[in-house]
Order: structure tokens, then C-alpha cells, then sequence
């Protein structure tokens, strides 16, 4: 697949058309139809609970919030693939993968409520938090690489990062390093087409984002990020090279942010209707429902009835989030070293007494 | 004059210089097509062109090594980094290369560059976009350090920091982008980089702040009165160059000093105002220099920010125990 699809020619790897037709049978991955479906419902809640929050959002229930609205293939066909002890080392536009890995909506609410409790995941093994300084966090993938290959496990690291990441020294470190040593890590590439608002093509030169595997002497391929069964047999031939100690393999996953960077951003200051019209012919969900729908696996009734019980869950999830509670001043100060400073005890005893003083002024 | 917050006043500076000076250069993330994440360059790119307002690369320390080397050239970038917490991978860039260029050069190269960063807490930001570290970019010879508390100053701190020969971190406190209203004069006026401002006369204690904070301790000092103390507060304007005259002289006069910072207070801004009054008006001090300050931790998430943040309480408690003392 990696020579057949060399990011060198220019090609991208599809397997389905926008109606939802097979058009690459050779690397139309085999998936059974019970499972297929439950990637499909696991799609469809993750964009239910994503439009969700947004709303919340818009309701002044939940702080700043970056929508994975149509990118959802991507994080989802990761979340198919990734093992209990696989790493995990999302950007912040993963959900599909985040809930695969066993993260909790309430978790995520709670982050983006604003406790730091929502990077906890308790249930989660080998997921490290979102990281918010863009590309950081794909060194860490390589060193959880290194670590994994030193201890000679069979675990594969997913580093995640968006189009505006590849600009960041950062990025550049993370693939040489990570081809330096051959270590099992997936980078992924969530090339959106906006880094805010700066389009792909104002971030690099290069001809596409996978071409940039080539320099560093890596495994790289450009996929339709729209195609689930692309990213799923992508994702899948990956996982074989790192297990062959083959890695890293860098994918660039072509999609479209359908919402807001944030729920602080406007995109209409810099993106055109007919764009966002003709990115939604290829919407990763309507696509795969097509093909669904062909199969005779699913059809609109079901989805009409599913999608009610989905925002009821998830709605559930936000309300436990939104019961939290307060955030206790202790939490403020115990988890910044192993072995607290006394100078820092010293400041939250500082602290209670102060909060003493204005409870008896405020009386 | 003209009714601006403290984004409007920023979008003048730059307007002015722009339209002023050809070598002045706007760049950074997003500051063109969308003017900025806070709009504080909109409409920049559109009245003076692709070629010198412009997207860069969502790279920090492209972003200032390329200023750099364009200032070198003779060229006068204005960068802005996104958000306080971005700016980390243009570290390098600042400590290495544009504080020492002219040193290293002994005085043939220049780097004339201004960094904007907005910066600060109390707007429930998620992570990183809340730190106040200027004690860090303070501690590094050869940039200057400046943060504004008004519309005002903003404009003509700005325009100053522009036109002058150094690297200058332009901090902006975001928390009060929008939040304070005010006359500014239309056209041109600079306010010098370096000289504190005596915001409110007073005669028991002198109350030092900056940015974000001098509001809170206008705040403050309204508890204070009601408390029959009288509050001498200073805007520092200036964390590096520090002016010291103003400091001391006020110290002098009232006996006593509180310093008001967002940032951690180990090895913070405070520390050093307090070691000037000690150094200069010892034998005037009537009670220890006392700092309210951030604690010594990660700026909680909002859900937790409350317990970080300064506010007119803590401050006030630290004005009637420094008095009391």
C-alpha cells in the first residue's frame, strides 16, 4: 500500500466515492456487517454529543470548545484499531478515539467545564491529556515509541496533529526522531484545510503534507480522511508495519473542519459558502450511511430512532458534568510535585487563612 | 479624542505606524485575513496590504526568528504569538538571538522588534492561555518588558515600543481588552517605555500593580477608603526597563509597599520592586514590602481559577495588614 499510494505521486488513497460506492476493491477492507455498523453508531454518537456541546456552549453550560464536526472518520477508524495498551496522544479534535480508548463524555465536559478532572480518565489506560500547544505532544509520541521498542512490547503509539501542526518545529523533531530510532508510531495528520484561518497551502509549500514523510525517511500516505474504510485499511496496513518494526508511518488524513476552530471563532470571515457546500458532498458520515444504506445495514428510520436515545445519554453525561461540584482549593496546590515544597504548604495555609478573614467580612 | 478600548487603541497604534513608517511589518497567526483571535489588527491587511500585514506559518519561533532576521535588515516587525502560552517555542529565539544581536555585534546589529502577546487570567481560558510570566521575560537581559493597564497608555506605550531600537515584549492584558473604556487622543502621542505612573496619590501605603491588576486595586482601594486608609497606587507600566524613581519616592512618602502580580510570586516582579524599596528607602519602610501574588502553581482551569486570581479582597487584606503591621 505505501508504494503503491507513495506520497511522491500524488495520489490519495479513497475506497468509497461520495455516494458511498466502492470504487477500490482491492483495498476495501473486510469489516463484518455487525461490526461495520457499530463503527457507524459509534460515529454517529460521537457527532451527536460534538453538535451537542456546542450547543451547551452556546447556552453558556460550557467554556471554549473545538468541534471534531466532520472529521469524525478519522478519530473513529483510530478508535477501531487502537488496543487497551496502545498509546494514545491526541491534539484536541480526537473524540472517537478519546471515547475509544475508554474516556468518559463526562470526562471531556469536565475538561472543557474547566476542572482538571476531565484529564484523569480513569478508564482509560495509555491515553495522555489533550494537549493544547500545537505539535508538543508528538515528541512524546516518539518517546513513547522509543520506550515501547526499548522494552520490546508490541503496543503502537497514534500521535495526532492538525494541518497548522505540521509548521511547528515540533513536528519536524517528532518524525525525524521517531525515524531515527524506527519506532511503532502512527502520526496522523488531521489536515482540516484551517489552521484557524490560515488555509494548508499558507502553512506550507510542499505539494501535500504526507510528501513530507519522504525527507525523513518514513512511511507516509495521503487519505481521504472523509472515507472511513480508507482510514480504517490505512490505519490498519500502519499498525502492521510498527508491529513489524517497520515504524513510523505518517498519515495525512484529507477532511474538513465543518464547524468553528473553536466556539470562539467565526469562519465566515474566512471561508466561502460554495467551499463549505462542496466539502459537504463528502461528509464522512452521509458517505459511509450511503454505503450502509446500499448494504441494506441501515436506513434513515433507524437513525431517526437511534438518535434520541444517543442525546439522551448524552445529555445524562453533561448533566453529572454540570453536578460536579466546586472546585476544591486543595486541588489547586497537590498535584504540582511528588513531594510538596514546604514553601508551597506554607502558601495554601496562607490562602486559608485569608478565606477566613473574608468569610468573617463578608458576614 | 475618541471613545477605544484597549483593542482599538492597539488596532490605532499600529494603524499610525503602519501608515507612518514602510519598514513596520505585522505578522503572526491569523493577524491578516481575520485580524487576529482578539481582532486586534483587523482591517490592518486590507488597508495596508498582503505584503506587510500577513498570516505567517502557525510557527512561534518562525515567527521571531524571521523577525530577526527581517530587523536586522533594516525592517520594523511587529509579531504577535496567539495567546501567553504559545510563546514558548520563540524562547530560544528571544534569549539566544534577538537580546544579543546587538551585543554580539557590539553595536552593529540591531533588532528592533516588538512582540504583542495578551496574556493573563480571568477570562475562562483553557489551558495556557492564562499565564502571567513576565518575571521570566523580565530576568532576560536585553528586552524590555512592558505591559498596559489603559486604552491610553496602550496606544502610546505601543507606538513608542515601535519606534524604538530595542526588542520590546509588548504584554497585553487580554482580561481588559474590552473591559475598559476610555477618551484616547486621535493621531499620534507616545507614552515613554520605562516611566511608572502615579495613578492615585494617598499617604499610608503605596500599592504597586500593572496590567490587569491596576483595576483590581482601583477596587481595592474603594474597601480601603471606607477603611479610612488612604492608598497610593502606581502602574508600573514598565516591568523592565523598572522605573525605580517612582517607586521609591512613593515609598518614601507613605512608609510602606504592596506589590499586586498575577504571576507566581517566587522569584516574581514584586520581589524586586520589594528589594528596591529595601536597597533605597530602608530607614523609611514601617512594615515589611508584602506581595500579594499568584501562588506557585499551573493557573487552575477556569472551574478552579478563582482561588489563583487576584481580587479587591486579597488585596485589600494585604492593604490592612501592611498598615496595621
Amino acid at each position: 500500500m505505501f508504494k503503491e499510494y507513495n506520497p511522491l505521486q500524488e495520489s490519495m488513497f479513497q475506497v468509497i466515492d461520495n455516494h458511498g460506492k466502492v470504487i477500490n476493491d482491492k483495498w476495501m477492507p473486510k469489516i463484518e456487517d455487525k461490526q461495520l455498523l457499530k463503527f457507524y453508531k459509534d460515529m454517529l454518537f460521537a457527532r451527536t454529543a460534538d453538535l451537542q456541546i456546542v450547543s451547551y456552549q452556546r447556552q453558556g453550560r460550557i467554556f471554549t470548545y473545538p468541534p471534531n464536526y466532520g472529521q469524525e472518520a478519522i478519530a473513529a477508524a483510530a478508535g477501531v484499531h487502537i488496543r487497551e495498551n496502545d498509546w494514545l496522544v491526541p491534539a484536541f479534535r480526537e473524540m472517537g478515539t478519546m471515547l475509544a480508548k475508554g474516556v468518559t463524555l463526562k470526562e471531556l465536559f469536565l475538561y472543557f467545564m474547566g476542572y482538571e478532572d476531565g484529564s484523569a480518565f480513569t478508564k482509560a489506560k495509555n491515553t495522555l491529556p489533550i494537549s493544547v500547544p500545537i505539535a508538543s505532544q508528538l515528541l512524546h509520541a516518539a518517546g513513547l515509541g522509543y520506550a515501547i521498542k526499548y522494552s520490546k512490547k508490541d503496543e503502537v503509539v497514534y500521535g495526532f496533529v492538525g494541518d497548522g501542526g505540521t509548521s511547528e518545529g515540533d513536528f519536524h523533531e517528532a518524525l525525524n526522531f521517531a525515524g531515527v530510532w524506527s519506532v511503532p508510531v502512527i502520526f496522523i495528520i488531521q489536515n482540516n484545510q484551517y489552521g484557524i484561518s490560515t488555509p494548508t497551502h499558507m502553512q506550507t509549500a510542499s505539494s501535500s503534507l504526507a510528501v513530507k514523510a519522504v525527507a525523513y525517511g518514513v512511511k507516509g500516505i495521503k487519505v481521504d480522511g472523509n472515507d472511513f474504510f480508507a482510514m480504517y485499511k490505512a490505519i490498519e496496513e500502519s499498525v502492521k508495519v510498527c508491529r513489524d518494526g517497520k515504524g513510523p508511518v505518517l498519515i495525512e488524513a484529507v477532511t474538513y473542519r465543518k464547524g468553528a476552530h473553536t466556539t470562539s471563532d467565526d469562519p465566515t470571515k474566512y471561508r466561502t459558502k460554495e467551499e463549505e457546500e462542496m466539502w459537504e458532498e463528502r461528509d464522512p458520515m452521509k458517505r459511509m450511511k450511503a454505503y450502509l444504506i446500499s448494504k441494506k445495514l441501515w436506513s434513515d428510520k433507524e437513525e431517526e430512532k437511534i438518535i434520541p436515545q444517543y442525546k439522551e445519554e448524552v445529555d445524562r453525561q453533561f448533566i453529572e458534568a454540570e453536578n460536579y461540584g466546586p472546585y476544591p482549593k486543595e486541588d489547586v496546590f497537590k498535584y504540582l510535585y511528588a513531594d510538596t515544597p514546604d514553601d508551597l504548604k506554607d502558601q495554601e495555609h496562607e490562602y486559608d487563612r485569608f478565606l477566613q478573614w473574608k468569610n468573617s467580612k463578608l458576614k | 479624542m475618541k471613545i477605544m478600548n484597549m483593542v482599538n487603541a492597539i488596532n490605532d497604534a499600529l494603524d499610525i505606524k503602519l501608515a507612518e513608517d514602510k519598514s513596520v511589518i505585522v505578522y503572526g497567526e491569523d493577524v491578516g485575513v481575520e485580524g487576529g483571535v482578539f481582532r486586534v489588527t483587523e482591517g490592518l491587511q486590507k488597508k495596508h496590504g498582503v505584503e506587510r500585514v500577513f498570516d505567517s506559518p502557525l510557527a512561534e519561533s518562525g515567527i521571531v526568528g524571521t523577525a530577526i532576521g527581517m530587523a536586522v535588515a533594516g525592517l520594523r516587525p511587529v509579531v504577535e504569538m496567539q495567546f501567553c502560552g504559545f510563546i514558548y517555542p520563540a524562547f530560544n529565539q528571544i534569549i539566544s538571538h534577538a537580546t544579543r544581536m546587538r551585543n554580539r555585534s557590539r553595536g552593529k546589529l540591531e533588532t528592533p522588534i516588538v512582540i504583542r502577546m495578551p496574556y493573563g487570567g480571568g477570562i475562562n481560558a483553557l489551558e495556557h492561555h492564562s499565564e502571567s510570566m513576565e518575571a521570566i521575560w523580565g530576568h532576560i537581559p536585553g528586552l524590555k518588558v512592558v505591559a498596559p493597564s489603559t486604552p491610553h497608555d496602550a496606544k502610546g506605550m505601543l507606538i513608542s515600543a515601535i519606534e524604538s531600537n530595542d526588542t520590546i515584549l509588548f504584554m497585553e492584558p487580554k482580561r481588559i481588552y474590552r473591559a475598559i473604556k476610555q477618551e484616547v487622543a486621535e493621531g499620534k502621542y507616545t507614552i515613554p517605555l520605562g516611566k511608572a505612573n502615579l495613578v492615585t496619590q494617598g499617604k499610608d501605603v503605596t500599592v504597586v500593580a500593572y496590567g490587569a491588576m491596576v483595576r483590581e486595586v482601583q477596587k481595592a482601594i474603594v474597601m480601603a477608603k471606607e477603611a479610612g486608609i488612604s492608598v497610593e497606587l502606581i502602574d508600573l507600566r514598565s516591568i523592565y526597563p523598572i522605573d525605580k524613581e517612582t517607586i521609591v519616592k512613593s515609598v518614601k512618602k507613605t512608609g510602606r509597599l504592596i506589590t499586586v502580580t498575577e504571576g507566581p510570586r517566587t522569584y516574581g516582579v514584586g520581589s524586586e520592586i520589594s528589594q528596591i524599596a529595601l536597597e533605597e528607602a530602608f530607614l523609611h519602610l514601617e512594615a515589611p514590602p508584602a506581595r500579594v501574588a499568584g501562588f506557585d502553581v499551573i493557573v487552575p482551569l477556569p472551574k478552579g481559577e478563582h482561588h489563583f486570581m487576584q481580587d479587591p479582597y486579597k488585596i485589600f487584606y494585604e492593604i490592612e495588614r501592611t498598615v496595621k503591621y
